[in-house]
This record gives C-alpha cells, sequence and structure tokens, in this order.
C-alpha cells in the first residue's frame, strides 16, 4: 500500500477526528474564562451585587482582561517546593479534565456509523463511560502532586483530604451510574442517550425512573469537582488555599480550568445520562436528518448544560460547606448504601423484565425509606444524649 | 432552643438546656433544606434590588455634616474669614495645620476693621484625621469640613493645601450649594467683632455658633 492511498483510505477517518479535537482545545480556555465569569455574575446577584461591569459591554470581556493578565503575570515558583512535580501537577489535573471530555458528545451524535464529522472525539466507543471515569477520576493525583510538592503542610492537608473524598465519591458516583448502564444496556453515551428517546421526547428521561440515581450521581459528580459545599481541599477559612496555596499565574489557572472543565464535564454526563441529552418534546426523527435538526438539537443540548452549570454554581451560594466527618458520613453511611440498593433494585427490576414505572417506585421508596431511617437513627441519638442531659 | 429546667443538685438554681432541633425525615434527607437554600439564592437574584453603587457615573449621597476637606471661609466681603488666632493649629490633634499670622494691612480700607490675618495657612491634606476639632476650636467659623470626599492627588506636595487653595474650596462648595450644615456664612463669629462699646459687652446675640 503505497503512502497516497494510506492517506485516502485513513485521512476521512482521521480528520474528523483533528477538528473535533481542535475544537476541544479551543473551547476549553475559553469556556473555563467565561465560566469564571458566569460565576462571578451569578456570585454578585446572590449577593445583591452587580459583578464585574466595567470592561466591555455588561464586563463581557472581563474573561479577556483576566486572560491576558494571568498570561502575563510573573512565574514564581517557591524555592522550597519540588520542581518537577509542581510543574507536572496542574499539567495533570488540566490534562485529565480534558482527556475525560473526548468520551463525550458535545453536540448531538447519531448511534449508527457514518463518514464525516460528529461531535464527538471517539464516536462509537463502546466503553466511553468507564473509560470517562477512570480518566476523571485521575485528576485527584494532580492536586496529590500539587499538595505535596508545594511542600507547605497547608497544601498538603488539602491534597490529603482530596484524595480521602475522591476514593469515597468515586463509589456512589460509579455505582449510580451502573443502574442507567444497565437500563440501556451499553456504556456507549450515544447509545445511552438514544435509550432516552421516546414519541412525546420526555417521558423516557431516565430521570423519571431513576430519581434516586440521579440525586446520587449529582452529590458524587460534585463531590469530584472540589467545589463547594464539598471544597474541603481548598477551603479558604482552614487551609489558606489548599492545594494551590504555593501556586500563582497560569499554573494556578491550569488548575481553575480543570475545575471549571469538571463543571463543564459533570453538567453534560447529568443531562446526557439523566435528562435525555438532545431529546425533548417536539423534536424526532433522526438526529442528523438536516443541519437545522443538528443545530435545534445542539442548542437543545448546550441549554440544558447551561442550566444544569448554573445550578452546580448556585449551589455554591446555597449551601454551607460540609465538615469532613459529615462529608465522609454523608458519602459511606447515605450515598453508598443508597446506590448499591438502587443498583440491586434496577438490576431486579429489568431481570424479571417489570414495567419500567416499578423502577421509579422503587426508587422513591428507597429514598423515603433511607430518609425515615436516618431520621429515626438521629433522633435515638438525640433521645440517649438528652438522657444523659438529664442525669 | 432553649429550655428552662431545675437542676436536680440546686433546684433553685435554673438551668438554660440548649436542645437541638428536631430532626424529622425531612432533615434526614437533606433535599427540603437543598431547596430552601437554592430559593433563598434566586430570591436574591431576582427580586432584592442591587446595592452596588456605580460610583465615577453615579456619585454617592453625601450626608451634609461629612467631614471632608477642608475649607476656609470668607466673610461678606470676600476677604478670609480667619483671624488668625492659632485655635486651630493648637486643638489639631494630627498637626496638620501651619498658620502664620500677620498684622491686617492698615493702609488698605478693606480690612481697616481687622486687626490681625493669615499671611499664609497651610493644612497638609495626607496627615489630617478628620476630626473636625478645628471647626470646633475656631472662634470665628472661619475653618469647616466640606463634604468633599474624593480627594485624589499624584504628589504628597499637591495635597498640602495653601490659603488660596483653601479659599477656592470655599468658593467652589459655596457656589455649588454644598455648605456644610455647620455653616455660619457671611457673619463673622462675635470673637472677630471689634467692640465698638465697653469691652465687657456681651457678644450679638445669635452670633455664636454655640449661641
Amino acid at each position: 500500500m503505497s503512502w497516497t492511498e494510506l492517506w485516502t483510505e485513513y485521512f476521512p477517518l482521521l480528520w474528523p477526528t483533528l477538528v473535533a479535537i481542535a475544537f476541544i482545545l479551543a473551547c476549553v480556555p475559553v469556556v473555563g474564562l467565561y465560566a469564571t465569569f458566569v460565576e462571578r455574575k451569578i456570585a454578585a446577584a446572590v449577593q445583591d451585587r452587580l459583578g464585574p461591569n466595567r470592561v466591555g459591554p455588561f464586563g463581557l470581556f472581563q474573561a479577556v482582561a483576566d486572560g491576558i493578565k494571568i498570561f502575563l503575570k510573573e512565574q514564581i515558583i517557591p524555592s522550597h517546593v519540588h520542581w518537577f512535580f509542581y510543574m507536572l501537577a496542574p499539567c495533570i489535573s488540566l490534562m485529565t479534565a480534558m482527556f475525560a471530555l473526548c468520551f463525550m458528545p458535545f453536540g448531538p451524535v447519531p448511534t449508527e456509523y457514518k463518514a464525516g464529522f460528529r461531535m464527538i472525539v471517539m464516536p462509537g466507543l463502546d466503553s466511553a463511560l468507564l473509560l470517562m471515569f477512570a480518566v476523571s477520576s485521575l485528576s485527584v493525583y494532580g492536586i496529590i502532586l500539587g499538595g505535596w510538592a508545594s511542600n507547605n503542610k497547608y497544601s498538603i492537608y488539602g491534597a490529603i483530604r482530596s484524595c480521602a473524598q475522591f476514593i469515597s465519591y468515586e463509589i456512589p458516583l460509579g455505582m449510580s451510574v451502573l443502574g442507567v448502564i444497565v437500563v440501556a444496556g451499553s456504556m456507549n453515551i450515544e447509545t445511552i442517550v438514544d435509550s432516552q428517546q421516546s414519541i412525546d421526547g420526555i417521558s423516557n428521561w431516565n430521570i423519571w425512573w431513576q430519581p434516586l440515581a440521579l440525586i446520587i450521581f449529582f452529590t458524587s459528580a460534585l463531590a469530584e469537582t472540589n467545589r463547594l459545599p464539598f471544597d474541603l481541599a481548598e477551603c479558604e477559612q482552614e487551609l489558606v488555599g489548599g492545594f494551590h496555596t504555593e501556586y500563582g499565574g497560569i499554573k494556578f489557572v491550569l488548575f481553575f480550568l480543570a475545575e471549571y472543565t469538571h463543571v463543564v464535564t459533570i453538567s453534560f454526563m447529568t443531562i446526557l445520562l439523566f435528562f435525555g441529552g438532545w431529546h425533548f418534546p417536539g423534536l424526532s426523527g433522526p438526529v442528523d436528518a438536516s443541519w437545522q435538526a443538528i443545530v435545534i438539537r445542539l442548542i437543545v443540548l448546550l441549554t440544558k448544560v447551561g442550566a444544569v452549570v448554573v445550578l452546580i454554581m448556585l449551589l455554591r451560594w446555597a449551601l454551607p460547606r460540609f465538615r469532613f466527618d459529615q462529608l465522609m458520613g454523608l458519602t459511606w453511611k447515605g450515598l453508598i448504601p443508597l446506590a448499591m440498593l438502587n443498583l440491586i433494585a434496577v438490576a431486579v427490576v429489568s431481570t424479571v423484565h417489570l414495567p419500567k414505572w416499578t423502577m421509579a417506585i422503587v426508587s422513591l421508596v428507597l429514598l423515603i425509606g433511607a430518609g425515615q431511617w436516618s431520621a429515626s437513627q438521629l433522633q435515638a441519638r438525640l433521645r440517649r444524649s438528652n438522657v444523659l442531659k438529664a442525669i | 432552643m432553649t429550655a428552662t429546667k431545675v437542676s436536680s443538685k440546686n433546684p433553685k438554681k435554673k438551668v438554660e438546656w440548649a436542645e437541638d432541633p428536631k430532626i424529622g425525615f425531612a432533615e434526614a434527607i437533606y433535599l427540603p433544606a437543598i431547596a430552601a437554600g437554592l430559593a433563598t439564592a434566586l430570591k436574591h437574584v431576582f427580586f432584592k434590588k442591587r446595592l452596588t453603587a456605580q460610583y465615577p457615573e453615579v456619585e454617592p449621597e453625601i450626608p451634609p455634616n461629612y467631614r471632608g476637606v477642608h475649607r476656609l471661609n470668607r466673610d461678606e466681603e470676600g476677604r478670609v474669614k480667619c483671624v488668625a488666632c492659632y485655635m486651630c493649629q493648637t486643638a489639631c490633634p494630627a498637626k496638620c495645620i501651619e498658620i502664620i499670622a500677620a498684622p491686617a494691612p492698615l493702609d488698605d480700607p478693606k480690612w481697616a476693621n481687622r486687626d490681625k490675618y493669615p499671611a499664609t495657612f497651610t493644612i497638609d491634606e495626607l496627615r489630617c484625621i478628620y476630626c473636625g476639632m478645628c471647626e470646633e476650636a475656631c472662634p470665628v467659623d472661619a475653618i469647616e469640613l466640606t463634604s468633599l470626599y474624593d480627594l485624589t492627588g499624584l504628589s504628597r506636595e499637591e495635597l498640602i493645601f495653601d490659603k488660596e487653595k483653601l479659599l477656592s474650596v470655599f468658593d467652589e462648595t459655596s457656589a455649588t450649594g454644598k455648605d456644610p450644615v455647620r455653616t455660619l456664612r457671611g457673619k463673622l463669629g462675635p470673637a472677630s467683632e471689634q467692640s465698638t462699646t465697653a469691652s465687657n459687652s456681651p457678644p450679638p446675640p445669635g452670633g455664636g455658633r454655640h449661641g
């Protein structure tokens, strides 16, 4: 086979991937900077302020100004750090965060293979979800390395907390998604989205059948992003800056691009796995019938994702930070048993071919049961302590 | 929540026990609390007034008794009201006022009814703590703190205000109607009035700022 033949044979397979990679590489910094802007605006709105409004109309160029400022900052490397790992840590953080994006469709993608561009870096990958969780959980290495290489007690505290948190929350995260995988019968994200299709476009979303799995998934995913109320790795009041205390300038920004990339990733995953992806009432027919169909579905998908991103940013101002024992208690005593029971229930319902609505009922029963049981336990503990006080 | 109980050891002593809030189903599953938190956040986003002051475009409303940049008042004839008595310089806790007194020019009919006047009057605005003791000390209400708050300069020297500058602050504030509420502009205070009759005559009624 000559070079020309190789080229003509493989280039049609190669260029869509390259274009998708280039798109993601271009988008991540822009989305990250604008996510910062949106976050600041939302924070301001919640606190009755106006937020950045000086640079450009409505402060829209604030993100650009921030970017320029950060890129022009002096690169300071403290003398007491382990140079190699110190430099490596932010790279690992961002790299793993961006790697997770390549399994994620950022637009409507048909399940069947077709030549040409598709809005995903790796289309039709049958182990996409597995790989995605494997890769995104690697991002904890960035934090641990950063904390350790900084040679600073606050940094290492933050890193250790983050490590424990990641390990704990990986479990319910994976198990809650397993329920979705069982129902869809595939780990291929396009297939999972496709399995949520129905004639009315909304009734088959996984949220209706597995609300408990959604709650568990969203909570654990939020913990994975290291954001409030789970940001113990970097809580300013206790740990100065946590794992990124010694980082500044572009290295610091790499950590934060990674965080915002994670936020975008989990928003996409929430939508793709539980809210029907690009399906919406009124949209029917094949995904890529015409360019209008693609654009409308793209808008639907991005709107849904944007709503989740905004929700995550609002949650930051709605909830106080967990204490560390509460954080660990939540996952080990709450989410993991619930996720396990949920998985068993979904597996039983799927195996004996019960109607789908039983799954929703089981899900709700589990949630209510857990709440009641937990309340009774807490009340019993209160009674005991009151008895002790009375003596 | 608190409950008053009687201690078993000392029945006369009332003990306040802090009791834990009741934990029921709603509290145990967190979700209602999360919804309530989000509702609070959204209430602020949509229904609360933005409190941000758009400073350079919209100037804040400064209360009229604000203590900002000083001014040296003029009397009805446009002369500096100050009689160079050094009261403000003595009262100043920051020692930012420096006065050099001179006898009023005898040949000038404009100054005929004045004994003394300040040849120089400088205030270091950077040293000043804006306590207002100078205007309290002043017997003739010559020095006053205005409501001008945005005092900036490019050098330290620029912010050492001399007599002309302080008088120009008076011209500016009285022209724009930003007189301090404490002002008694125009009329000289009792101490500056030359006694025309007996030296023990009381000051004219209503003339003094405390009168």
